[in-house]
């Protein structure tokens, strides 16, 4: 077993930290305040490679691994939770799915545009009536010979509107439950296909957030991903990748509370000293450490088998659930140790108190991270 | 076009702290990075490939963990690595380090040698002058710009202290380069994933035309007699005055200290 980085980690580690550093976090609490998407970090992330990661040179992509991209989330989460979002929805939940379940074809068309950057992705599962209980789809496709007619809407989904590209699940027979829900690459301005309202968020706020809603619209018939009736597993496995997204961006954002919190408390001075030198600091900050550095290795551990083709279902279930409760708990602890100035927004920590939220909530709730993980228990 | 990029490693100066009782740096625990001129220059020589089809070379005297620097420029999009490594380098000077500099680039084709101005370790900006001089070759140095026209003339944009110059160079020379020329791209992420596949090509001293006694510390001239922490200046005072006040201040500063 070895935990050291390999010497393209470590490279890479030296490239994304001087880029998160200059070209990421000047933009943060902007992009947090105007709720503005950051398309001008979209593009220089595009130009070196960070959004086609995990994807065969073949393909377009950078033949990178898992463990790297995760790391990238990690990274860039670590000074802005809204840009490690923008990368991870993008890679896992539209990039992934159409490189693990598309033909050649689909591969051919899709995956160059998308690893280049030149076209972000987006997934769309979640519903009005249908959140955790992900198989209540209503969102129908009917087969009309020559394409498919899908009516319905999706509700909070990441990059919507800038994506060209959207992995959007539908009934193609409502009789079957679940085996009736099948995939479909759907683009941008396709007839009957439109936006709808953009959410105001507590976080991540310079991300895009938007309903999307069909009206007859028409998909060629070409564009079903995986085989027809096969759409809720797609969308669980895509799901399972994207978690380990979500955990990096979560283990990120705590690692940046850290950052944060270990440079303030060492500067602020109360009764006389540094309050990185009281005790009730140095132990609670101990404890915070050790759960960082714990999610850090059920991250790395997750991707690692993902990039070795082992299961890693439940790991991924555990790496979000963990480092999701971390950050939270990270950040709140270290809006605490800033005191009245952490609630400002003079400083970044309520700001990633804010974005560390969603990590429980999206990609599967911690409830349903337990649920992953109990399943394999009991199975 | 054939282009050589001169590069060096240095400690990140920005990270740095001198020993107190010693004045000397310590390097212990200081990351090595690649030195901020000579990465203008790279991006300069990088750019040229882009509009130009130009072959990069990438070449640095050090130690055989400079390494590290020659995988950057493979991951920022460099044809060619060299590393000159050889036990005989040890304790140059910027005479030794241009000699042997020189030699090498006498076995590389080349239309251009670029190189940054100074390295932030030892900032004396005399190597890459002095290369020119073995090689004679004319020189450019505190380059901020560069055009080609595709065919024959390179326009140059030289700093300097009243402001700077515009020069238009024909043929083969040497450019120093400030980082301040361009911001450096950032490696590729695909570049990063071969870097360590690319052939790296190692030359010891055997394998350059240089004599032996003007290589290395034997042939460094420059005896470092001691270094020492220049004294902080405590902070200036500032007066917001119109001029003539301000003379009026300043020659009585001046009668104060005696000096006028």
């Amino acid at each position: 077993m070895d935990f050291s980085l390999t010497k393209q980690e470590e490279l890479f580690m030296q490239m994304i930290r001087s880029f998160a550093e200059n070209e990421v976090k000047p933009l943060a609490a902007d992009i947090d305040d105007q709720e503005r998407f950051p398309m001008e970090t979209v593009e220089k992330m595009a130009k070196i490679g960070l959004m086609g990661i995990p994807v065969p040179v073949e393909y377009g992509g950078q033949g990178g691994t898992n463990q790297i991209y995760s790391m990238a989330v990690e990274e860039l989460s670590r000074v802005c939770g809204t840009t490690g979002v923008i990368v991870s929805a993008h890679t896992s939940l539209c990039v992934a799915p159409i490189l693990e379940n598309g033909t050649e074809e689909q591969k051919m068309k899709y995956l160059p545009k998308l690893a280049s950057g030149e076209w972000i992705g987006a997934f769309g599962l979640t519903e009005p009536n249908a959140g955790t209980d992900a198989a209540m789809q209503q969102t129908t496709a009917v087969d009309a010979g020559d394409k498919w007619i899908l009516n319905g809407s999706k509700i909070f989904i990441t990059n919507a509107g800038y994506a060209h590209v959207y992995i959007v699940m539908a009934m193609t027979d409502k009789s079957l439950g679940t085996k009736g829900i099948s995939a479909f690459i759907v683009e941008k301005g396709m007839k009957g296909f439109s936006f709808g309202k953009k959410e105001k968020k507590m976080g991540i706020r310079g991300s895009a957030t938007c309903e999307l809603i069909f009206e007859n619209c028409e998909v060629p018939k070409e564009n079903l991903l995986g085989t027809l009736g096969k759409g809720f597993g797609i969308a669980m496995k895509t799901l399972d990748g994207g978690r380990i997204g979500i955990a990096a961006q979560a283990l990120g954002i705590a690692q940046g509370a850290m950052d944060e919190t270990i440079k303030y408390t060492k500067e602020r001075k109360q009764f006389g000293k540094a309050i990185a030198a009281f005790q009730n600091t140095q132990f609670q900050m101990a404890d915070l450490e050790t759960k960082v550095q714990a999610a850090r290795l059920l991250v790395r551990s997750a991707a690692f088998k993902k990039d070795s083709g082992l299961p890693y279902s439940a790991d991924a279930a555990m790496c979000k659930l963990f480092a999701a409760e971390t950050a939270m708990e990270v950040t709140t602890k270290a809006v605490q140790f800033h005191g009245g100035y952490g609630y400002t927004r003079e400083y970044p920590i309520e700001r990633m108190m804010r974005d560390a939220k969603i990590t429980e909530i999206y990609e599967g709730t911690s409830e349903v991270q337990r649920m992953v993980i109990a399943a394999k228990l009991f199975k | 076009m054939k282009i050589v990029v001169c590069i060096k490693q240095v400690p990140d100066t920005t990270e740095i702290k001198i020993n107190p009782a010693t004045g000397t740096l310590i390097r212990d625990g200081v990351p090595s990075i690649m030195n901020p001129d000579d990465k203008g220059g790279l991006e300069m020589a990088l750019r040229l490939k882009e509009q130009y089809n130009a072959h990069v070379t990438v070449i640095t005297m050090g130690p055989p963990q400079a390494e590290a620097i020659l995988r950057e420029a493979f991951a920022m999009g460099v044809d060619r690595a060299i590393l000159l490594t050889d036990r005989k380098f040890a304790g140059a000077d910027t005479l030794a380090t241009s000699n042997a500099l020189a030699g090498a680039l006498r076995r590389i084709d080349h239309d251009l040698i670029i190189a940054g101005r100074q390295a932030i370790d030892g900032d004396t900006a005399q190597v890459g002058p002095q290369m020119a001089e073995h090689l004679k070759l004319p020189q450019v140095s505190y380059v901020t710009d560069l055009k080609y026209d595709g065919k024959k003339y390179f326009t140059i944009k030289k700093e300097t202290e009243e402001g700077y110059q515009i020069l238009e160079v024909e043929g083969t020379c040497v450019l120093t380069v400030l980082a301040s020329a361009n911001q450096a791209r950032y490696m590729s992420v695909a570049g990063i994933m071969t870097a360590f596949d690319r052939e790296m090509e190692i030359w010891s001293a055997d394998m350059i035309d240089v004599e032996e006694v003007k290589l290395g510390l034997s042939g460094s001239p420059t005896r470092v007699k001691k270094s020492f922490t220049k004294a902080q200046k405590g902070a200036g005072q500032v007066f917001e005055v119109d001029a003539e006040e301000a003379v009026g201040i300043i020659t009585s500063k001046l009668k104060e200290k005696f000096i006028i």
